[in-house]
């Protein structure tokens, strides 16, 4: 008896500790939108963005601008925080008022389930110019109409190539077409006595530093998605006609050989990146490389070529991938007006994302801030600023599955590569179907 | 039956003035309250961050799962998903039992084979027991990265070597079929700790054993047999568990393996695109488990695969509790 009631007082003492608990864990909060933009802005707003270091500096440099002009507001500024964190945050509604994360991954689920909430209302009210903003850039943006991020810079790539090499070799243009770009590649390949591979022209494999299907998807105008949002690799030809050729470039260099090559080659970041090193003459490659560059080997005497197409299609020359950071305002947001002020401000005001664009050496995504006479433009840089205006320029479609289509992609290819799987078309029809499979799960 | 505290702290046992008794909340009563109050948040904690999640997991399994949106319930599609279309869990669960066959009783073997050659108390003992056990004191990440740069294929010290005996070095952690026992190298290299729970627990065996086994005749193996492993099982049993337990889990080694070797090494959400490099091969279950659930967002899925792992773990333990014990004969019987 005595102890049935000792038992009785544990257990309610036990829940009610348990629900104080648990009550210190729930919160939740609704989207309200004024009529109009308040006129006076004040009080509190929250960044939370990955940079750090002196890419630190060029944002906060960016939010003295937006503080300057509303003297009364306060930007919080929580830097370096790791992306994964960020998104964890945003997930649980934490209260962050505007995130800013490198991860396009995110946009479809955190568009449908509201992690981010939709800016529509704010864009129609302000009448944002959204055309002012470059098109592909929405299209990894926006999820199903939702539109709860907008572009804060983006990324896209090229064919960059050692000038000094070529020379040596008399060769005077770069690549343009597949055809070349093997040519050209096989024609720079060096082997060493033993048969290993001294000099690599072009590195073939998928999974090599930037050799991402996304990326040689730039190369064919191949599509990830149809019309109707179901995986497209096996029914787009495109995606054959690239793996084919990649593979036989592959194979006629030797899979075993290039892994081992590629193993001793440095780390993509690090100072001794095959590229800096003159191990890998011709590199696809992102326009932040311009500034790793200038700053790990400022004497080195390269250039920047559209990346090569597949030979039937030369409308496609010119055209890159398209992928960056996006911002948006988190549910938990407390003051959500003045986290749209911020975040408009940081996306969509020519001066702010000119002066991010200098800083950090990504591409902008306001054409008024392409035009801008105070972008900062190289011959290099030129290259990467009209790939990421061509028209044919790819990303990848933003899906309640995130990036996983993508990385199934890529492990397939991967794997492909090595010889393992005989059947492309087999293969790539498999594929599909789990994709699609993948995407009902998700509930795409 | 009074117990010795109601006997030293009544005012009678003490002889001291008790404080003035609550006329409506008798002693005992007071006391078990007490009682309960301070056992509560233990409970409390026990069933909110214990109980709680393992009932949640089981739940959500069976829900459409995203963190931002209610769960909603899907019955066994999560189940139907993961046993007929996940696209590489089959790779991670593969990989992940190799890492429970084959990593697990190969550093046991070799701990108790070093722990064995170190129990002999001869003249240096201390210092190769301490060489043997430093490598365990460097942390997973960085021994996994300076491994990954001792084997690598092109400019690694390793290769280098065999080099100079005319042997081209292998891939090691870039080639799909070398990576997996590249690591059982680094497990090797760092199984410092159970080493010495090994040596702790062979130095405990009554020499007497050993003398009244040799007066009977038998010969080294049948005293190691006879003698070591029946009085050590309880430590085998335990390096068995905790090493299936961890193989089970095993993700931080892989991981940063597969990062350094592809040449990417990122972090965040940029481990996603690295993870299982070569080929897959380094894919284990709780990376995927990791991937699905929180890159993707699928706490549901990520759910199901939880469960999966738990019983087929529970699974594992009974099977291996039963081999160890046959080690006793009358546990056997």
């Amino acid at each position: 008896m005595t102890q049935n009631r000792t038992l009785r007082l544990t257990v309610m003492s036990t829940v009610v500790t348990g629900a104080l608990i648990l009550a210190g864990c729930s919160s939740d909060s609704e989207q309200t939108i004024a009529e109009s933009a308040p006129e006076k802005l004040e009080g509190t707003v929250s960044l939370w963005h990955f940079f750090s270091g002196r890419e630190a500096e060029v944002v906060q440099s960016v939010i003295d601008d937006f503080e300057a002009a509303n003297p009364d507001v306060t930007v919080e500024v929580n830097s370096g925080q790791d992306d994964d964190k960020l998104q964890k945050v945003i997930s649980s509604g934490g209260n962050i008022d505007v995130g800013l994360s490198y991860s396009t991954a995110i946009v479809g689920k955190f568009c449908s389930t509201g992690a981010f909430v939709d800016l529509n209302p704010y864009i129609e009210r302000d009448d944002v110019d959204m055309d002012d903003v470059l098109e592909r850039t929405l299209d990894y943006t926006s999820y199903d109409g939702v539109q709860c991020t907008l572009p804060a810079l983006t990324d896209t790539g090229a064919l960059m190539y050692n000038k000094t090499i070529f020379d040596a070799a008399g060769i005077t243009e770069p690549p343009k077409t597949l055809t070349e770009l093997h040519d050209i590649g096989m024609e720079l390949t060096t082997f060493n006595a033993d048969g290993s591979i001294k000099q690599l022209g072009f590195n073939p494999l998928v999974g090599f530093y930037e050799n991402s299907p996304s990326h040689f998807a730039a190369m064919t105008g191949a599509s990830f998605l149809d019309e109707d949002g179901n995986p497209d690799f096996a029914t787009d030809p495109a995606w054959s006609e690239v793996i084919e050729w990649q593979k036989a470039f592959v194979d006629e260099i030797g899979y075993d050989k290039l892994q081992r090559f590629t193993a001793g080659l440095g780390q993509e970041f690090s100072a001794d990146n095959a590229f800096n090193v003159g191990k890998v003459v011709m590199n696809m490659d992102g326009e932040y490389r311009t500034a790793f560059l200038a700053d790990q080997v400022p004497d080195l005497d390269y250039g920047v070529a559209p990346l090569p197409v597949v030979d039937d299609a030369p409308d496609l020359y010119g055209a890159g991938w398209l992928g960056g950071n996006v911002a948006g305002i988190a549910k938990g947001s407390d003051n959500k007006e003045l986290a749209w002020a911020l975040l408009k401000f940081m996306t969509t005001d020519t001066d702010a994302v000119v002066k991010m664009a200098n800083g950090l050496k990504n591409i902008p995504t306001l054409h008024s801030a392409l035009e801008s006479p105070n972008l900062e433009v190289s011959d290099e840089y030129r290259v990467f600023l009209e790939a990421a205006q061509h028209e044919h320029s790819v990303t990848m479609p933003a899906t309640a599955d995130g990036a996983a289509y993508a990385e199934s992609f890529a492990d397939f290819w991967t794997t492909y590569q090595t010889g393992e799987s005989a059947d492309l078309e087999e293969g790539l029809t498999e594929l599909d179907a789990q994709i699609a499979d993948a995407f009902e799960l998700a509930g795409q | 039956m009074t117990s010795v505290i109601d006997r030293l702290g009544s005012p009678a046992a003490t002889g001291l003035p008790g404080p003035p008794a609550s006329p409506r909340i008798p002693r005992k009563r007071r006391r078990r309250i007490a009682a309960a109050a301070m056992v509560a948040p233990t409970v409390a904690g026990l069933l909110v961050f214990y109980a709680y999640p393992l009932v949640a997991s089981i739940y959500y399994s069976f829900t459409s799962y995203d963190l931002f949106s209610p769960p909603r319930w899907v019955g066994l599609t999560n189940y139907e998903f993961l046993f007929t279309s996940d696209p590489r869990i089959g790779n991670a669960a593969l990989n992940t039992l190799w890492f429970v066959v084959v990593l697990v009783p190969i550093k046991i073997v070799v701990a108790l084979a070093i722990a064995g050659l170190l129990a002999r108390r001869t003249r240096g003992s201390g210092f190769w027991r301490t060489v043997f056990y430093l490598p365990s004191l460097v942390p997973p990440v960085a021994g996994v990265v300076a491994f990954v740069f001792l084997f690598n294929p092109g400019s690694g010290p390793v290769n280098v070597v065999l080099g100079f005996f005319g042997i081209e070095g292998p891939l090691w952690f870039s080639d799909p079929a070398l990576s997996k026992p590249s690591l059982v190298l680094l497990g090797i290299w760092m199984m410092g700790d159970l080493m010495v729970i090994m040596l702790a627990g062979l130095l405990d065996v009554p020499r007497e054993l050993y003398e009244a086994a040799s007066l009977d005749g038998a010969n080294g193996w049948q005293q190691v047999r006879f003698v070591t492993l029946p009085t050590i099982q309880p430590i085998l049993g335990f390096s068995v568990v905790t090493g299936v337990i961890a193989a089970l889990q095993y993700f931080t080694e892989a991981a940063v393996a597969s990062s350094v070797a592809s040449g990417q090494a990122a972090v965040g959400s940029g481990t996603a695109s690295t993870l299982g490099y070569p080929g897959d091969s380094l894919l284990t279950y709780t990376q995927w488990l990791y991937v699905r659930g929180f890159s993707n967002y699928q706490l549901g899925y990520a759910s199901a695969m939880a469960v999966v792992l738990f019983v087929t773990a529970s699974i594992l333990l009974v099977v291996a509790m039963r081999r160890i014990s046959a080690f006793h004969p009358e546990e056997v019987s």
